[in-house]
């Protein structure tokens, strides 16, 4: 094989006589390209692709065993509504992780959030606006403050979630009182996961989305090639904006369907909080791998030494890491207040943390820090609802659901586990 | 030692890129640099031997500002300089390559030499032309057993990751450049192109300070040695006026026949 590569580079490159490099140049082939992407898989590398099985494999089991109910457009709209909430909360998790830290209290935060939220929007009657800002700005603050017990202070990340995740339930059940659940009426923040963008304008937006995309990814392509640098072969680069622009239009044209099970009611369109979802992860995503913020955020995760000896401020980069969790923790107490129409006491906590780290570990996260992306939160987050709406589906007894779902973050972990190991004996 | 004669230049008639003049470094009671004298020459290798616990660590630290001395001079280029901290450091071009080589296994080539110092366009990161620079400077150096430089650092060997540390510390028109025992872990292929490297930075016109226990090492690459006695610098001369014996002499004992410490030197 390296005999094959060494001529191909020999023949393809003769313009760049003394470098080496020839890496950069043969990537250019397909076979180039894919031999790489089987290196990395065996490298320990297995980026998205235990989460895109999960969902193909998921998806095909709940449509043998409930083909009348699993795959109907009513039922994978209700599956995507269910997904934000935790995606969501995993994307803020994601940035935590990627520094090897982990967040208990992301879950109780954002019943926090969304308990302030009730209260702001019930018992004092502000504009929704103010209400949304005022949760998020309380996830802020929550994450400064849980940042500097980590970054400042010292004390384990673990060690600090933990103690807040009890503490926060108590100021959940303070804010909303013994035995309460506040109703949340409010029609914007009801919206949110209960109306749907209208047909046409949803088809706007997929076509605006997709088209960017490809123009995003073409225009890059191109500029790498023209200036020399290190590119993906066009194949694969086009592939890429084609299964993306099909997944697009599939969702789509799903969601387009008339779904009410009444003839007399019109139920058709995106739910609201999917193009949130897709915002937010675009804006992570240009966050983690487009700025410096996102670089530093990377190497303190994979090497904290390297990182600070660089002038990178680590203790700044670990508070804004619990930040940016605990705010997106507040959108994700938001999703799931607009879901259920109210805040309940216990508001964030039981499953609902398990839930977002087991989504960003199944996505690809690496608990040890150093790896992950926002787009693993979405694929991750997609696995779990799948499990749970599948599970719901099949009527099977609730102390299933909680040991399956655990059981799956168990073996997500495991995979993690062994991908570090074996990343740390193939090196040579 | 099979053409000393090329390597013998007369640094003493060029301006030193670096000059100490009575150094001296204590940590509580313990004095650990005692009154050092140490030039060393942009275009040259100077080999810092010495035993354990010599102070060839502090003394590399506190060239690179972490461990600002306590009393004496340092000149950089002829211009008195105080060193209070790593960015005093780097502000005059000077860069360290510590043993551990800091880098980040889960970022690439280009993403660990520019780690701290990005490149930016508005708030976007400025990809292209760090990959570029990054390239060229691996290119000057003529580091040729790179595959790509986007390649994870997780996945080079031993002396790749020396590679592209030192290239790292060059990028930043480093003008010295002290390397901490860059041979220490490698094998036989990869120490040869990790010396040759060392060369190179030299022949660029760097002024280049090359810790290591390896005798070989040293007459293999070195112009200058300077050895370290108990704090103290025993000699600092061209290579070409000393063998392997009298520098082992140097290091155990501080002193070689007319060479090194007098001995009411080590008296205090």
């Amino acid at each position: 094989m390296s005999s094959n590569t060494l001529t191909a580079a020999e023949a393809s490159g003769p313009h760049k006589p003394a470098a080496g490099f020839e890496g950069d140049r043969h990537d250019n082939t397909v076979g180039g390209a894919v031999r790489g992407y089987v290196n990395k898989l065996r490298a320990g590398d297995l980026g998205a692709l235990p989460a895109i099985l999960g969902i193909v494999v998921l998806g095909i089991l709940f449509t043998v065993l409930r083909p009348d109910t699993f795959l109907t457009p009513l039922n994978l709209s209700n599956l995507l509504v269910q997904s934000t909430p935790i995606i969501v909360l995993a994307m803020g998790l994601v940035f935590v992780l990627l520094l090897g830290e982990i967040d208990l209290s992301a879950g109780v935060v954002s019943g926090v959030c969304s308990a302030v939220l009730a209260q702001l929007l019930v018992q004092v009657g502000v504009a929704w606006p103010i209400a949304v800002l005022a949760a998020i700005a309380t996830g802020a603050v929550i994450g400064v403050f849980t940042g500097s017990l980590v970054g400042m202070v010292g004390i384990p990340s673990f060690v600090v979630t933990l103690a807040l995740f009890l503490g926060f339930q108590g100021v959940t059940l303070r804010i909303i009182g013994q035995g309460g659940t506040v109703p949340v009426r409010e029609p914007v923040i009801r919206a949110l996961a209960n109306e749907n963008v209208p047909v046409t304008i949803g088809w706007i937006l997929a076509v605006v989305v997709a088209v960017s995309y490809a123009a995003f990814e073409l225009w890059r392509w191109r500029s790498q090639q023209s200036r020399g640098l290190a590119h993906q072969p066009l194949v694969l680069v086009v592939a890429r904006i084609v299964l993306i622009a099909a997944v697009v239009f599939g969702v789509t044209a799903l969601l387009s369907v008339d779904r009410a099970l009444a003839a007399a009611i019109d139920l058709a369109g995106i739910p609201y909080a999917v193009p949130l979802v897709v915002v937010l992860l675009l804006v992570l995503t240009f966050v983690l791998s487009r700025t410096t913020f996102g670089r530093h955020i990377y190497a303190v995760g994979g090497n904290a030494e390297a990182a600070r000896r660089a002038g990178i401020n680590v203790t700044r980069i670990r508070v804004l890491a619990f930040v940016i969790s605990s705010s997106l923790a507040a959108i994700s107490g938001i999703l799931a207040t607009s879901r259920l129409s109210s805040v309940t006491p216990d508001a964030g906590a039981g499953n609902t943390l398990l839930y977002a780290v087991g989504a960003a570990v199944i996505g690809g996260t690496s608990l040890f820090g150093g790896r992950g992306k926002a787009r693993d939160a979405v694929l991750g987050g997609l696995v779990i609802a799948i499990i749970a709406n599948g599970l719901g589906l099949l009527g099977v007894a609730a102390y299933l659901n909680f040991v399956i779902t655990g059981g799956v973050l168990l073996l997500a972990a495991s995979v993690d586990a062994l991908a570090r190991r074996r990343a740390a004996t193939a090196r040579r | 030692m099979s053409a000393p004669d090329q390597r013998t230049t007369t640094p003493t008639l060029e301006r030193p890129t670096l000059s100490l003049r009575g150094v001296n470094k204590s940590f509580g009671a313990v004095q650990v640099l005692h009154d050092v004298h140490l030039d060393v020459y942009p275009g040259t290798v100077t080999a810092l031997v010495g035993d354990n616990g010599a102070g060839k660590s502090t003394l590399i630290k506190s060239i690179a500002g972490i461990h600002p001395i306590d009393s004496g001079t340092v000149e950089f280029e002829g211009e008195p300089v105080q060193l209070n901290g790593p960015r005093d450091a780097a502000r005059l071009g000077i860069e360290v390559v510590y043993q551990d080589l800091a880098l980040a296994d889960n970022l690439d080539v280009v993403q660990n030499m520019f780690l701290g110092r990005e490149r930016k366009r508005g708030i976007l990161l400025d990809e292209a032309s760090m990959e570029e620079a990054a390239r060229d400077t691996l290119a000057k150096l003529s580091v040729r057993t790179l595959k790509s430089v986007r390649q994870l650092v997780s996945s080079l060997s031993g002396g790749q990751r020396q590679t592209v540390a030192i290239a790292k510390a060059v990028l930043w028109e480093s003008k010295l450049v002290i390397l901490d025992e860059p041979t220490a872990a490698l094998g036989v292929a990869q120490t040869r192109q990790v010396l040759d490297l060392v060369r190179r930075l030299a022949d660029t016109g760097h002024a280049v300070v090359f810790i290591t226990h390896n005798m070989v090492d040293v007459f293999e690459v070195a112009d200058r040695v300077a050895a370290l006695y108990l704090g103290r610098v025993a000699a600092d001369v061209p290579i070409s006026e000393v063998d392997r014996t009298q520098v082992i002499e140097l290091i155990t004992s501080g002193r070689s026949g007319e060479l090194g410490l007098a001995p009411d030197a080590l008296e205090d």
